[in-house]
């Protein structure tokens, strides 16, 4: 195993998947459901079944819009507001519309969500405004339960395949994608008639404070590969300097987690143990008011359930030892972390993209459709703001549905051999070195970089000296890389997305001058929201070989916001008492 | 530029007695997110061989003999 092999394989498919994490195995389900007769693809880099963001399952739905709590018409609002008016209403609230239907279904699947002595779903509030939140008893059974259901309807699964770069046609349709086998380094060409994106957050993109590569808040394999593809394809990108910042627990860099532990009882304080925030809904606001504290003389910041019943806690540590990050147990047991004795340190995560919780993505419409003729995203990678695991399922399907219903009517575009050999020859010309510089030392150095000069507070001088560093890396990356093996060949093609999402953060940074979102996009010389000029998207794409940046109007609401209600997320500060 | 080796103390652990890589099980290999994970060829048992560790552990958690431990890594513990 690891071998570098020649060799390169054509596949013909309708539809191709590229993520099998949460949206990927959605939106190949919802394709084959749709079309029991196209072939369809999942393309995976690593496997299927322990794959993505809910490798270990997820222990609740955040965004649940349940009948008799909330309403597709309130939830849409409350995002519009959390994401500082910056919304194109209609994907959220076609979103709004559908999730319920999606719970419904992924409770058929044996997936159970939390319910109350009356049979009714058990939500809780977590959000500023409404209730949401949904807590999953047996989250640790997703990756099983989805996986059964690709069996069942004959999706074609690769593993260990990643995708390098999307093809298309000569009128600018999607025509497939190129992958690597990370394993052997061989090739295959993916012909498709059209291809959903879903390879998660750009989460390797800040360096952790510990250093150590890997220990992101998001799953380290999602390198940010589906950004790249996309910008590479042409497609815009929307939003991408409002960066995903997160509240977490130090060092282990995983959440605390507010959204379990909040409705029991717990909430974020000061180191006086006092709460300084009124939500721990995590929103850009709330990010700078968690920003300011860490900064005060009353920092550093922790949670807090030391208050709580024993009992009580044990039934939080039930949820946050068995799902999503189970390691954390063991990193609070390692440190003599009980929490019914002692508050939990927290901190802020390097940044990343991750429309998931904030709203960098590639730009997508009410259908998943990007700019691109045939190419869709979902999930993650999807500009749908505070998208979450709920998100990623409803707009996968979104997607799937949709490009199935494409895909029957179309023919497969052609794509130029040329770009095959050429993508063959960036993949590769790392493995035709003697010696060199190792993809893990670019990516160190990319990453150390991202948090030396992109990191909020943002300052213009900055920003141009990172442009300048990762020119430097990239130069690096295209003359001296040495690849010794198929699995740092893999690592080299990460951190070449790792460098391209660099780059735009940088990009879309200095384009938006005005503060917005709190901290995730403060401008140190624009501390002000300018609605007059900035109360637009910010859209990054390649044109002419070039990054270019450009302002589109945001959507006319389809869901009215008051005045008064505007400012709802601006305050998140307790108020002192008199 | 020769590449040097630096020594790192790996997080996931496999007890050899009681793995059956040897008999043929690829399981921790086949679920490992970050695909750090290999059989020795000199003990046909699993090993980490590369130092890439989310600490999410489906490794350990789908082992059918309990033979991987996943340790938090040494920088953040």
């Amino acid at each position: 195993m690891d071998e570098i092999k020649s060799g390169l394989t054509e596949v013909v498919c309708d539809i191709l998947v590229i993520g099998g994490g949460t949206a990927g195995p959605m939106a190949a389900y919802k394709a084959k459901r749709h079309s029991p007769e196209a072939r369809v693809v999942l393309l995976e880099k690593a496997n299927v079944k322990r794959s993505g963001a809910i490798a270990m399952g997820m222990d609740g739905l955040n965004n649940a819009v349940v009948p008799g709590y909330a309403t597709p018409e309130q939830y849409t609002k409350e995002i519009t507001i959390a994401n500082d008016g910056i919304c194109d209403q209609a994907p959220v609230y076609k979103y709004a519309s559908r999730c319920f239907e999606i719970i419904q279904e992924l409770d058929g699947f044996g997936i159970k969500f939390q319910k109350n002595e009356n049979g009714d779903f058990d939500v809780k509030k977590v959000h500023h405004l409404g209730s949401y939140v949904l807590p999953m008893p047996n989250g640790d059974t997703v990756k099983k339960a989805l996986y059964r259901q690709l069996r069942r309807e004959k999706v074609l699964i690769s593993n260990r395949y990643m995708a390098t770069r999307l093809l298309t046609g000569r009128d600018g349709q999607i025509a497939g994608a190129i992958a690597v086998n990370t394993r052997s380094a061989e090739f295959l060409v993916l012909r498709a008639k059209t291809v959903i994106l879903c390879a998660g957050a750009a989460g390797r993109l800040g360096l952790p404070q510990s250093g150590y590569l890997w220990g992101t808040y998001e799953n380290a394999t999602n390198s940010g590969d589906g950004y790249a593809m996309a910008y590479h394809a042409g497609a815009a990108l929307a939003n991408l300097e409002c960066y995903q910042i997160n509240p977490l627990i130090k060092d282990y860099n995983g959440p605390a987690c507010a959204y379990v532990a909040g409705p029991f009882g717990a909430y974020t304080t000061n180191s006086e143990g006092n709460r300084f925030i009124e939500c721990d809904y995590w929103s850009g606001q709330m990010m700078q008011e968690f920003y300011n504290e860490l900064q005060s003389g009353k920092g550093p910041v922790f949670l807090k359930l030391n208050h709580l019943h024993s009992d009580t806690i044990g039934k939080i540590e039930a949820v946050l030892h068995q799902v999503e990050r189970p390691s954390r147990g063991r990193f609070h047991e390692n440190r003599g972390t009980n929490y019914r004795e002692r508050m939990i340190e927290m901190h802020i995560s390097e940044i990343g993209f991750c429309s998931g919780h904030s709203a960098s993505g590639v730009y997508v419409d009410e259908f998943a459709r990007t700019t691109v003729p045939g190419l869709y995203a979902a999930g993650d990678m999807a500009s749908v703001p505070h998208n979450y695991m709920l998100g990623a399922f409803t707009n996968g399907a979104v997607a799937g549905e949709h490009a199935a219903e494409v895909a029957a009517n179309i023919d497969l575009a052609d794509y130029d051999a040329a770009d095959v050999v050429r993508e063959q020859q960036r993949v590769l010309a790392a493995t035709r070195r003697e010696d060199g510089i190792p993809p893990n030392q670019l990516e160190y150095k990319a990453r150390r970089f991202v948090n030396d000069y992109l990191q909020p507070p943002k300052v213009t001088a900055k920003m141009k000296l990172g442009q300048a560093r990762f020119a430097e890396i990239r130069e690096d990356m295209e003359s001296a890389m040495v690849v010794r093996d198929a699995h740092e060949l893999m690592r080299s093609l990460e951190a070449a997305s790792i460098l391209d999402c660099a780059e735009m953060a940088a990009f879309a940074s200095l384009f938006r001058t005005e503060s917005r979102w709190g901290l995730y996009h403060h401008r140190v010389e624009y501390p002000e929201k300018n609605d007059d000029d900035w109360f637009c998207h910010s859209i990054l794409r390649k044109r002419g070989g070039r990054m270019t940046a450009e302002k589109r109007p945001v959507a006319p609401y389809i869901v009215p916001i008051d005045e008064s209600e505007r400012s709802a997320y601006d305050r998140q500060r307790i108020r002192q008492h008199a | 530029m020769p590449i040097a080796h630096t020594p790192t103390a790996v997080p996931v652990v496999v007890d050899e007695a009681k793995c059956i890589a040897d008999k043929g099980c690829t399981v921790c290999v086949d679920v490992c997110p970050l695909d750090v994970l290999r059989i020795s060829d000199l003990t046909g048992k699993a090993y980490m061989k590369y130092d890439e560790c989310w600490y999410c552990m489906p490794c350990e958690t789908d082992c059918p003999t309990g033979a991987v431990t996943v340790n938090i890594p040494y920088l953040l513990r």
